[in-house]
């Protein structure tokens, strides 16, 4: 259910890419299309036909697909909704952790919605009686207009059942999560990423340090209240001798 | 020596005084800029002689903040970017992340599209491959395979030229399908580049396979066992090198592969002789996944129903796909808006990396060369 929340920061900035927004507009009106998201358009074959030309003219025609939907996007109906996810596992788990955990599965894809205080006991019970032994991908999303700020996301998969699973938690801005390099090595690189890119803090970290930008920059790129020009322009002055990265 | 303002130096001095002091370990800087790290890698290595006793990696040289950017472009306008990232499998790229928008549009690519995609996809698997050979045997000082690589790659290239106009950012797929229908004469080109390439890839084993130079430098090197593999994270030909029969594309099917027939290859050492063979073995594979791809390829329409606006609702979606180097994965969340709220790429190449420390370590620096070509990382990739 954390997906609700859904601040409208990356409005802002979408005016920088785009002078081709207005041409987009413009010709998705004078095709005298229906509106992109109305539910059927009447001849399917024509569709995909109007669609791909897109080699011959460069320059506009990609601006038309890539329109963003300002001008239409009648109250399209409401996607899938997370539906609660049923399993053995999942039995198991809730018989254990109770309302602290929320099992959820959206377009096929299980995951946990779990507090952040069971994240540890969670991780490793996963690990050692699921067979969840491979940590695919550690990474976070900010949500600013959120008392918690972050959602901390883990995909594992099993080997052994052929499984996915993906474990949330929220945390606020500043609180920590034990770090899961003890439980896979994988974790290491991965969660320097997400401090690096979040300034999230994994307790228990062997050496939680940048890793992407250089050690002395200051802010972390992924948070929405970074701008997408935005740049540490003292360590690029230090550093690079110049006034300016832009 | 180090300038206190500089915040690129990793090197610990204090740890260094002791190192000096207390053994004979010399701590040495390798890249970024060097030839054999296949872009700009820098590595520092602790040596006892000429024994790595350990190893830090430095990336981020090519850091251009794809995620940051994705956020700041709708689903369509971001696609070109993804082939940017492992720039020599562009189409992988493409087709990990059409296929992630696609799951969470709740759409599916018609079988046409998916047979063009799977072609696509195999054969710039198989130029991935042999771009690989060509520069790791360079490395380790076998200088021929690199032109005999370098010469049938091309023809790959030629045919994605001709489909799509690019040859290696190539953004040959939509969300939805593909963009263009199949040039006349696709089938014959494809065809005719399998019997080409088919006696090609003999050439380069027997090049290789049975070299006392290549065997000496390959055999024992860089060694990692099937559990470490796991634990680090390590996807593609390497995981399978040590053992694992795992494939994406056998294991959760995507795109049309679950029509074809084909093997997993795999070794048993996990090392770097061991890799070599099942990404030789892989590329054969990838000719017969071609082969009845191109004979079995459907008519009907390429793309699917997809509004011109791509505004997918609110919710989160994982999507992961066997790319040359091992799993290339997209968490895309949407908040219903035209542009991803977020994107996250899990690149298979930032994870095996991560695992060149193990494989170094008591090996002798020479080897450290032949293991990051065995890694075949792509600096892109890694950085993002």
């Amino acid at each position: 259910m954390a997906e609700e929340n859904k601040p409208q920061e990356n409005q802002a900035p979408a005016s920088s890419p785009g002078g081709e927004k207005p041409s987009g507009e413009k010709i998705a009106g004078a095709t005298g299309t229906p509106p992109p998201d109305a539910a059927k358009p009447p001849a399917p074959a024509e569709k995909p036909a109007a669609a791909p030309p897109k080699p011959a003219a460069p320059g506009e025609k990609p601006a038309a697909a890539a329109a963003p939907a300002k001008p239409a996007a009648p109250a399209k109906p409401a996607g899938p909704t997370p539906q609660p996810w049923d399993s053995p596992m999942v039995t198991k788990l809730t018989r254990q952790f109770g309302s602290g955990m929320q099992p959820l599965t959206y377009l096929g894809q299980n995951y946990l919605q779990v507090d952040r205080s069971l994240i540890p006991t969670i991780l490793q019970l996963l690990r050692d009686e699921e067979q969840f032994n491979y940590c695919v991908d550690i990474t976070a999303v900010h949500y600013p207009k959120r008392e918690k700020q972050f959602d901390i996301v883990w995909i594992l998969y099993s080997f052994p059942r052929n499984e996915r699973v993906r474990v949330k938690t929220q945390i606020g801005d500043g609180e920590h999560v034990p770090s899961a390099v003890s439980l896979w090595a994988a974790a290491n690189w991965l969660e320097r990423e997400a401090f690096d890119m979040f300034g999230i803090q994994f307790d228990g970290h062997p050496d939680l340090k940048r890793i992407l930008l250089p050690d002395g920059w200051k802010g972390h790129p992924l948070r929405k209240d970074y701008g997408i020009i935005q740049q540490d322009q003292e360590w690029v002055q230090i550093n690079l001798g110049i006034e300016s990265g832009q | 020596m180090t300038d206190p303002n500089s915040s690129v130096s990793h090197l610990d001095l204090e740890e260094s005084k002791k190192t000096f002091l207390d053994a004979n370990e010399l701590v040495i800087n390798m890249g970024p800029q060097h030839p054999a790290t296949h872009g700009v890698l820098r590595v520092i290595l602790r040596l006892d002689g000429e024994k790595v006793m350990g190893l830090e990696c430095v990336i981020g040289y090519l850091h251009r903040g794809v995620e940051k950017i994705a956020e700041n472009r709708t689903y369509t306008m971001f696609n070109p970017y993804v082939d940017r990232m492992d720039y020599v499998a562009a189409v992988s790229n493409g087709l990990g992340y059409c296929e992630a928008v696609e799951k969470l549009l709740n759409i599916e690519a018609p079988p046409r599209a998916n047979y063009i995609r799977a072609i696509l996809t195999e054969l710039n698997r198989l130029a991935s491959h042999q771009l690989w050979l060509g520069t790791h045997a360079l490395d380790i000082g076998a200088m021929t395979p690199l032109f005999y690589t370098f010469r049938d790659r091309e023809e790959i290239l030629k045919i994605f030229e001709k489909y799509c106009g690019a040859r290696l950012t190539t953004h040959a797929f939509r969300i939805g399908g593909c963009q263009y229908e199949t040039y006349e004469g696709f089938e014959k080109d494809v065809k005719k580049f399998l019997t080409f390439v088919a006696p090609k890839i003999d050439e380069y084993e027997e090049l290789l396979t049975t070299n006392r130079i290549w065997v000496e430098r390959t055999k024992n090197v860089g060694t990692i066992s099937a559990k470490d593999c796991i634990a680090l994270g390590v996807t593609g030909p390497v995981l399978r090198a040590s053992g694992v029969k795992w494939d994406l594309r056998k294991a959760q099917p995507y795109a049309a592969y679950k029509q074809f027939d084909f093997e997993i290859p795999t070794g048993q050492n996990g090392d770097t002789y061991d890799r070599y063979l099942v990404r030789m073995a892989e590329m054969r594979q990838s000719l017969r996944i071609v082969q009845q791809a191109v004979e079995a390829i459907p008519e009907g329409p390429i793309m699917a129903k997809v509004p011109k606006v791509i505004k997918p609702p609110v919710g989160e979606i994982y999507h992961s796909i066997e790319a040359p180097k091992g799993e290339l994965g997209y968490f895309i969340v949407s908040d219903g808006s035209t542009q991803p709220y977020r994107i996250r790429v899990r690149p298979p190449s930032f994870v095996n990396l991560q695992a060149l420390e193990l494989m170094c370590r008591g090996q002798l620096v020479a080897d450290v060369i032949a293991v990051i070509g065995t890694l075949d990382i792509v600096l892109g990739e890694v950085d993002r």
